[in-house]
C-alpha cells in the first residue's frame, strides 16, 4: 500500500509565544478575510486562528486550525514551562468535539486553515507586526498514497463506527475464521 | 442591515429579575455615536437629579463604542457611566482590553443595569442567551480571582469578564471594575456593587458589518503598521526607563512634597532590574499593535498587570520605593481599588495621623513605618472597618465627616474627587480651565492634543508645525509657532486649546478609541494616529455615515454639552469649577475668574456654566433648554444670538 515518498516545500506559520500581545488581530484578520464580500464583516468565531488566552497564567498561544477529528483525543497532559502551566489543547489545532473553537457559528462545520492561498502571506500574520507569527518554508517529506478501493470502503466504516470498533470487528472476524 | 454596530440593547432590571433585548435607536447613533455620548442621552432621559446615586434607579451603562469590532485599530475602550456617589455628577470611566469588542460581537452595543439584586449575582451573556446568576459563592473573591472562577465554572475559557473585587462588593468610593489587566475607576465600581453586581461575563459569535469593507481595511492595515513602528502613540512608559519625569515633578504623599532631585541613574537600574526580573510580558488591548501594559509576577501575589502612571502612585503616596508598588498592586487589583484615587485617601489618612486629628482611637495600633501604615489602611478601607468606613468615601466627604481641621487637609480635589498629584509654581492658564471646567475628573482624560510645552527655537516650533497634520484649524499652528514661554498663553489661545484637547477625548469616548492612540498623545510630540482630519472619514467607511470635520465637531459639541447638562440639572456651577488652591503656587484670582468668563462665554454657556437655549438648540438639545427653563435653571433672558457665536460652534473656532 505504501507510496512513494516525495518532497515538497509547505508553507507553514511559526508561533513566537513570547511575541504575543494579545490583540487577537490575528482572529480579526481572518475572520475578516474568509467573509463574503472580502473584509464586510468582523467576527472572531468564524476564525481559523484563536488566541487561547489565560491571563492569570500568562499564557497566550495563537492556535491555527488543521485536521478535524470525529472524536475527542486522549489529550489531557499538562506541561508546565518556565512555571506556566499549559494543556495539551492549548497547542493543538485540531478541530475537535471537546471545544468549540473553529465551528463555523451558524452550521457547526469546522473552519479549516487555507493559509489565505491567493495572498502573499496569510493575513493572521500580515496583521501581526510584533513577528508573534511568521511564515515558514519548510520542505516535508509526503507520502503519495493512492488509496485503494478497500481503503476507500474501510474508511467510510472507520468514520461511521470509529476505529476502535472496526478494529474489533475485524479482530472478531479474523478468530472466527 | 446596520453597520459597525450591534443594533441592541441589553436592558437589566436586577430588582425585577428582568431582562429585555431592546432595538437601539439609529438616530441616537447619528447624533450622540456611541459610548459615552449615547449613555449620557440615556442617563439624562432616565435619571433625573432627584435620584440618590444608590438609589435602584441609577443605571450603571457599559457601552461599546462606536467602532468596537471593527478593524479599526485601537478601537477597544468600553465606556462606563452611572452617576457617582463621591461626587453626585455623571462618572466618566473607561477599560481597556477585549470587553468591548465581545459586547458587539455578542450582539449588544450596550448593557444598561437597572435596580438592585436582593443578594449578590453575575450576568452571564453568551449571545441571545441571558442568564442573572447566584454569585454568593464568589463573595469577597478578588477581581482577577473571580473571572477565572466564572470562566471555569460556565467552561468557557474564551468568555471576557469584568468583575468587583471586595472593594466594589463594600460599596468603596474608589472601587474600580476590573477587566483583564485594565480597570474602570471614578466611581463605577461602588455602583456595581451597590447593585449586588459582582460581575458580567460575555461571549459572543456574531458579524459585525463593515459598510465599505475593502478602503476600510486597507487603511487599517497600512495603520496598524504604521502605529507598530511609530513612538507617537502607544505608552512610551512601558519601556521608559526614565520615570523622572511623574517622580521628580509630581507631588508625593498626600499631594504634598515634591522631590525634584530623585530620580537618577543608580535608581534607574536598580528598578529596572527589579521590573525585568519579575515581568512576564508587555501587552496590549484588542486589535491594537502596542504593548502598555507590564504584566508583572511577584512572589507571594497574583499576577497584575500595571500601565503608565500607575505603577508610581502608591510608593510615591508612601513615600516608598517602586517593589513597595509591587507588593500592594497585586493585592489591591484583586480587591478592585482605583490606583489613582485610592492612595491618596491612605496618604491623607497618614497626613491626618500625624497632625493629630485622626489618634490612636481612631486607628489602633498604627504601625510607625509609612509603607506599614497604607497596608493597614488599604485593609481598613476595603473592609470599610472602624475609620475606614469614613476614608471609603474618598479625601472631600471623609475630611468633612472627620472634621476637627481634617478639611485643611483635603486640599487636592476638584468636584469631590482626588485630582493626579501637581503641584506647580506658575498659573498654566489652559491647564486651569481644563480642570475647572472638566467634567472627567482626571486631566489625563481632559488634556492631550496641544503640546504641553513650547519648543525653544523658531526653527524647531516651524519643523513642528510643518509635520502637525492633527490640526482642526490653521490657528493652532500659529499659537505654537508664536508660544515662547508656557504660561504665556493669551485667554483665546487658552479657550481654543482646552475646547480642542477635550474635543478628542469626547471623540475617543463615543466611538471607543484609546487617548493613548488618539486624543491623549498628541501633546507628546505631535504625531499622532487619529485626529479630527481623519477620523470622519474612518467613521464613515466602518458606519456608512455621512460625516466631515464639521459633522464630528458637533457631536462632540452635543455630547460636551449634554454631559454639562446632566451636571448642570443636579446642581454642578461655576462655584465648583475651581482647581484645587494649591495646584500653583502663584495664583491671580481676577485673571483666573476673566479667563473662566471668557471660557464660558466661548462655549455659549451663561457666567454660571450653563449651556444657554441658544447653544443647546443649536445643537439639536432643545428638549435639554426646555428642561431648564421648566425648572427654572435657565430664565430665557440669557442673551440673543450673535454673529460671532455663529462661529463658535466650528470646528477649534474661538
Amino acid at each position: 500500500m505504501k507510496g512513494e515518498q516525495q518532497n515538497k516545500k509547505v508553507k507553514t506559520i511559526k508561533v513566537d509565544l513570547d511575541k504575543c500581545n494579545a490583540c487577537r488581530a490575528c482572529e480579526m484578520a481572518c475572520s475578516a478575510y474568509h467573509a463574503s464580500p472580502k473584509y464586510s464583516s468582523i467576527n472572531p468565531a468564524r476564525s481559523r486562528i484563536r488566541v487561547v488566552m489565560d491571563l492569570l497564567n500568562d499564557e497566550f498561544v495563537p492556535i491555527r486550525s488543521c485536521d478535524y477529528s470525529k472524536a475527542g483525543c486522549d489529550g489531557r497532559r499538562t506541561y508546565a514551562i518556565n512555571g506556566k502551566e499549559y494543556s495539551e489543547c492549548s497547542f493543538c489545532g485540531t478541530i475537535c468535539p471537546t471545544r468549540d473553537l473553529f465551528k463555523e457559528p451558524d452550521s457547526g462545520l469546522p473552519l479549516k486553515c487555507d493559509m489565505c492561498e491567493d495572498e502573499k502571506e496569510p493575513l493572521c500574520v500580515q496583521a501581526c507586526p510584533g513577528g508573534a507569527l511568521i511564515v515558514e518554508e519548510i520542505e516535508e517529506g509526503i507520502e503519495q498514497v493512492k488509496p485503494g478501493e478497500m481503503e476507500i470502503g474501510m474508511r467510510s466504516l472507520i468514520d461511521k463506527y470509529g476505529m476502535q470498533k472496526v478494529a474489533d470487528t475485524l479482530a472478531r472476524m479474523k478468530k472466527k475464521s | 442591515m446596520r453597520y459597525a454596530e450591534a443594533g441592541y440593547n441589553l436592558e437589566i432590571d436586577l430588582s425585577r429579575g428582568n431582562i429585555e433585548r431592546v432595538e437601539a435607536d439609529p438616530n441616537l447613533t447619528k447624533l450622540y455615536l456611541g459610548g459615552q455620548g449615547v449613555n449620557a442621552k440615556i442617563i439624562w432621559d432616565r435619571v433625573g437629579p432627584e435620584v440618590d446615586p444608590f438609589s435602584p434607579d441609577n443605571l450603571l451603562i457599559f457601552g461599546t463604542g462606536l467602532l468596537h469590532g471593527t478593524p479599526v485599530i485601537g478601537a477597544n475602550r468600553t465606556v462606563v457611566n452611572t452617576i457617582s456617589p463621591q461626587t453626585g455628577l455623571f462618572a466618566h470611566s473607561m477599560m481597556g482590553g477585549w470587553f468591548g469588542p465581545e459586547m458587539k460581537f455578542a450582539g449588544y452595543d450596550r448593557i444598561i443595569i437597572n435596580g438592585k439584586a436582593s443578594d449578590l449575582v453575575y450576568l452571564w451573556i453568551n449571545n441571545d442567551k441571558v442568564e442573572i446568576r447566584d454569585a454568593s459563592h464568589l463573595r469577597g473573591k478578588g477581581a482577577t480571582e473571580t473571572a477565572a472562577l466564572i470562566k471555569e465554572e460556565l467552561k468557557e475559557p474564551n468568555a471576557q469578564v469584568a468583575a468587583i473585587g471586595l472593594a466594589g462588593e463594600n460599596r468603596v468610593y474608589t472601587a474600580s471594575i476590573e477587566h483583564g489587566w485594565s480597570s474602570a475607576a471614578r466611581g463605577v465600581g461602588v455602583i456595581m456593587g451597590d447593585k449586588r453586581l459582582k460581575a458580567i461575563a460575555i461571549r459572543g459569535n456574531k458579524d459585525i458589518n463593515i459598510a465599505q469593507p475593502a478602503e476600510l481595511w486597507e487603511i487599517t492595515m497600512r495603520m496598524r503598521k504604521e502605529m507598530h513602528d511609530s513612538d507617537g502613540v502607544g505608552d512610551w512608559m512601558a519601556v521608559d526607563e526614565d520615570d523622572s519625569f511623574h517622580h521628580n515633578n509630581f507631588a508625593w504623599g498626600n499631594a504634598r512634597s515634591r522631590l525634584k532631585d530623585y530620580w537618577s541613574e543608580e535608581l534607574e537600574e536598580r528598578w529596572r532590574n527589579l521590573k525585568y526580573d519579575h515581568m512576564d510580558r508587555q501587552i496590549g488591548c484588542y486589535n491594537c499593535p502596542k504593548k502598555c501594559i507590564n504584566v508583572i509576577s511577584y512572589p507571594g501575589r497574583k499576577r497584575f498587570g500595571y500601565k503608565c502612571y500607575g505603577k508610581d502612585t502608591y510608593h510615591m503616596g508612601a513615600f516608598k520605593e517602586l517593589d513597595f508598588s509591587y507588593e500592594i498592586l497585586g493585592v489591591a487589583q484583586e480587591y478592585g481599588f482605583d490606583s489613582y484615587s485610592t492612595p491618596q485617601i491612605l496618604a491623607f489618612a497618614v497626613e491626618l495621623y500625624e497632625a493629630g486629628i485622626l489618634t490612636e482611637k481612631d486607628l489602633p495600633d498604627f504601625p510607625a513605618d509609612s509603607g506599614e501604615r497604607f497596608w493597614y489602611l488599604l485593609e481598613k478601607v476595603v473592609r470599610r472597618e472602624g475609620i475606614g468606613d469614613v476614608l471609603a468615601n474618598g479625601v472631600y466627604w471623609a475630611a468633612r465627616q472627620i472634621g476637627n481641621g481634617a478639611e485643611e487637609y483635603d486640599h487636592n480635589t476638584t468636584k469631590k474627587f482626588e485630582q493626579v498629584p501637581i503641584k506647580l509654581g506658575k498659573l498654566n492658564p489652559p491647564y486651569f480651565l481644563m480642570i475647572a471646567t472638566g467634567e472627567k475628573m482626571n486631566i489625563t482624560q481632559i488634556e492631550g492634543s496641544f503640546p504641553q510645552d513650547p519648543l525653544p527655537t523658531r526653527e524647531e516650533r516651524e519643523a513642528f508645525v510643518n509635520n502637525w497634520v492633527a490640526v482642526p484649524n490653521e490657528k493652532f499652528k500659529q499659537y505654537f509657532l508664536n508660544w515662547e514661554k508656557r504660561s504665556d498663553v493669551t485667554n483665546e489661545m487658552s479657550c481654543a486649546i482646552t475646547d480642542w484637547n477635550e474635543a478628542m477625548h469626547y471623540i475617543d469616548d463615543a466611538i471607543g478609541l484609546c487617548a493613548f492612540v488618539s486624543s491623549f498623545r498628541g501633546q507628546f510630540g505631535g504625531g499622532i494616529a487619529y485626529h479630527i482630519n481623519n477620523i470622519p472619514h474612518i467613521i464613515s467607511l466602518a458606519t456608512g455615515m455621512d460625516l466631515d470635520k464639521d459633522g464630528l465637531w458637533e457631536i462632540f459639541q452635543r455630547n460636551r454639552n449634554l454631559v454639562r447638562a446632566i451636571n448642570v440639572r443636579r446642581g454642578l456651577r461655576r462655584a465648583d469649577e475651581k482647581p484645587p488652591e494649591d495646584h500653583w503656587a502663584v495664583r491671580d484670582h481676577e485673571f483666573e475668574q476673566k479667563l473662566l468668563d471668557d471660557y464660558y462665554e466661548f462655549k455659549g454657556w451663561t457666567m454660571d456654566g450653563i449651556p444657554t437655549s441658544e447653544t443647546l438648540d443649536k445643537l439639536g438639545l432643545n428638549y435639554v433648554s426646555e428642561d431648564f427653563l421648566q425648572r427654572g435653571i435657565l430664565t430665557g433672558k440669557e442673551g440673543t444670538p450673535s454673529a460671532e457665536k455663529d462661529v463658535e460652534l466650528e470646528s477649534g473656532g474661538c
